[in-house]
C-alpha cells in the first residue's frame, strides 16, 4: 500500500511532469487560457494515459520483451498511444455525444503530448508492475491536469490586469509559469 | 520575407523568419528540458535537425501516396522510426551526451516542430524544398535553444560549453539550472524577441510615412 502512495504524492506533486520535469510544455502553455477548457484537457488527457500505461506494459512484457525487441519500444508505444486516441475518439463519438463534442478538438493533440509518451517509458525504466504502471499514469496525468487549472486560473485574472503589451499573452504566461514552479519546488522534502 | 518555395527561401525561413522556438512556439518540453548546459542545447538541436531533414524528405517523396485518413500514423511510424535510429546511433557513439539528454531523445518522436512541419510543409511540398524547409527549421532550433542553453549555463553554473567565464567569486544560481530558471529565461528572451519586432515594425513604418 505504501508504494501506492508514494506514488500517489510523487507523481502528482513532488515529480510532477510539468512544473519538475518538463514534460507536457506544449499544450500546459496552448490550452491554459480559459479553466472549461483547461479542465478539458486535463481529463482527457487523464483518460487517455491511464489506458495507455496500461497497454503499452502489456505491449512490452508480453510482446517486446519475449521478441527480443526492446529497442523498437520508441515505436510500438507511440503507435499503441496514437491507435488508443483514435479509439477512444470513436467510442466517445457513439457513446457520450456531448463529451466528445466538448473534447473534440483536444483528444488528436493528445497523440503528440510528450506526458502520454514520457509516462509509458518511464514506467518500464522505473520497472512498475501493471497495476503500478496504470496507478502511476493515472497519478501523472492528474497532476498534469493540476498544473494546467492552476495556470487556466492564474491566465484568466491575468486578462483581465493592465500589462505592458509586450509582456501579454506568452511571455506572461512563461513567468507565471515559473513563479508556479518555484512553488512547487517547496514538495520536493515531502518524500 | 523570402519566398517558401525556394530551397534556399524555405532555408532562410525556418532559421530566422518563422523561428520555430521564438515566432511558432513549437516543440516547447526539449527547450526548456534540456538547456541546462550549452553541449546540450548542441546535442540535440542538432539530433533534432537530422530527423527533421530525413523524415521531411520521406514524407515529401511519399506525399502522394500515403492515403490522407491514415497520415498520422504513416507520419508517426516514419519519425519514430528516424529518431530510434539516431538514439541507437548517440548511445553508441556519444554515450554521456545521450545520458545527458535522457528521455528527450526519444520523445523527439512527439516534438510538434517535427509534426507541423510534416504536415503543413513536407507533404506540400517536393523533397528539394523539404530538405530546406528541415534544414532550416532544425538549425533555427538549434541556434535558439543553443543560446538559451549558453544563458542558463552562463548564469547557473558560470561557464559556456563548461569553459568557466564568471570571475572565481561569483556564486552560481542554482536556480537557472532547475525548472523555474527555464521558464522565466524563456519569458524574458521572449519579452526581448517582441520588443525588436515592434522596434522593427515602428521603424519600417517610420520609413513608409517619410517617403510618403
Amino acid at each position: 500500500m505504501s508504494t501506492f502512495f508514494v506514488i500517489l504524492i510523487g507523481q502528482i506533486l513532488v515529480n510532477n511532469y510539468v512544473m519538475c520535469q518538463f514534460f507536457g510544455i506544449c499544450p500546459f502553455l496552448g490550452v491554459s487560457k480559459k479553466v472549461d477548457t483547461a479542465l478539458g484537457m486535463g481529463l482527457a488527457v487523464t483518460f487517455v494515459i491511464t489506458i495507455a500505461s496500461f497497454f503499452t506494459w502489456l505491449v512490452q512484457n508480453f510482446l517486446l520483451v519475449p521478441l527480443h525487441l526492446e529497442y523498437l519500444h520508441t515505436i510500438a508505444f507511440i503507435l499503441v498511444i496514437a491507435v488508443l486516441v483514435q479509439v477512444v475518439e470513436n467510442a466517445l463519438k457513439k457513446l457520450s455525444y456531448s463529451l466528445y463534442q466538448a473534447l473534440g478538438v483536444y483528444l488528436p493533440l493528445i497523440t503528440t503530448n510528450c506526458v502520454v509518451l514520457a509516462v509509458a517509458i518511464n514506467n518500464i525504466t522505473d520497472g512498475y508492475n501493471l497495476l503500478e504502471s496504470t496507478f502511476s499514469g493515472c497519478c501523472s496525468a492528474l497532476g498534469f491536469t493540476l498544473a494546467l487549472l492552476l495556470l487556466a486560473g492564474i491566465r484568466e485574472r491575468m486578462e483581465l490586469s493592465n500589462m505592458p503589451k509586450w509582456m501579454q499573452g506568452f511571455p506572461g504566461a512563461l513567468i507565471m509559469a515559473g513563479l508556479m514552479a518555484i512553488s512547487f519546488m517547496g514538495f520536493g522534502g515531502l518524500i | 520575407m523570402p519566398k517558401k518555395d525556394t530551397f534556399l527561401g524555405a532555408f532562410l525561413n525556418g532559421l530566422i523568419f518563422e523561428n520555430p522556438t521564438f515566432t511558432l512556439m513549437l516543440g516547447m518540453c526539449p527547450t526548456l528540458g534540456i538547456t541546462t548546459a550549452a553541449m546540450n542545447g548542441v546535442g540535440m538541436g542538432l539530433a533534432t535537425t537530422v530527423v527533421l531533414v530525413f523524415s521531411n524528405l520521406f514524407i515529401s517523396l511519399l506525399r502522394n501516396i500515403i492515403p490522407d485518413k491514415v497520415r498520422i500514423p504513416s507520419y508517426i511510424v516514419i519519425i519514430a522510426s528516424f529518431v530510434t535510429m539516431i538514439d541507437l546511433l548517440m548511445s553508441a557513439f556519444v554515450p554521456s551526451l545521450r545520458a545527458a539528454l535522457g528521455t528527450y531523445i526519444q520523445l523527439i518522436v512527439v516534438n510538434c516542430i517535427i509534426f507541423a512541419r510534416a504536415e503543413s510543409f513536407a507533404a506540400k511540398n517536393p523533397p528539394v524544398q523539404a530538405i530546406g524547409d528541415g534544414l532550416g527549421m532544425g538549425l533555427g532550433f538549434t541556434w535558439a535553444i543553443t543560446l538559451l542553453s549558453c544563458i542558463r549555463e552562463l548564469i547557473g553554473s558560470g561557464s559556456i560549453f563548461g569553459l568557466r567565464l564568471m570571475p572565481e567569486a561569483y556564486q552560481p544560481m542554482a536556480i537557472m539550472n532547475q525548472v523555474p530558471g527555464g521558464f522565466i529565461t524563456l519569458g524574458i528572451l521572449l519579452i526581448l524577441v517582441n520588443v525588436i519586432k515592434a522596434a522593427i515594425a515602428r521603424h519600417s513604418r517610420a520609413r513608409k510615412e517619410e517617403l510618403a
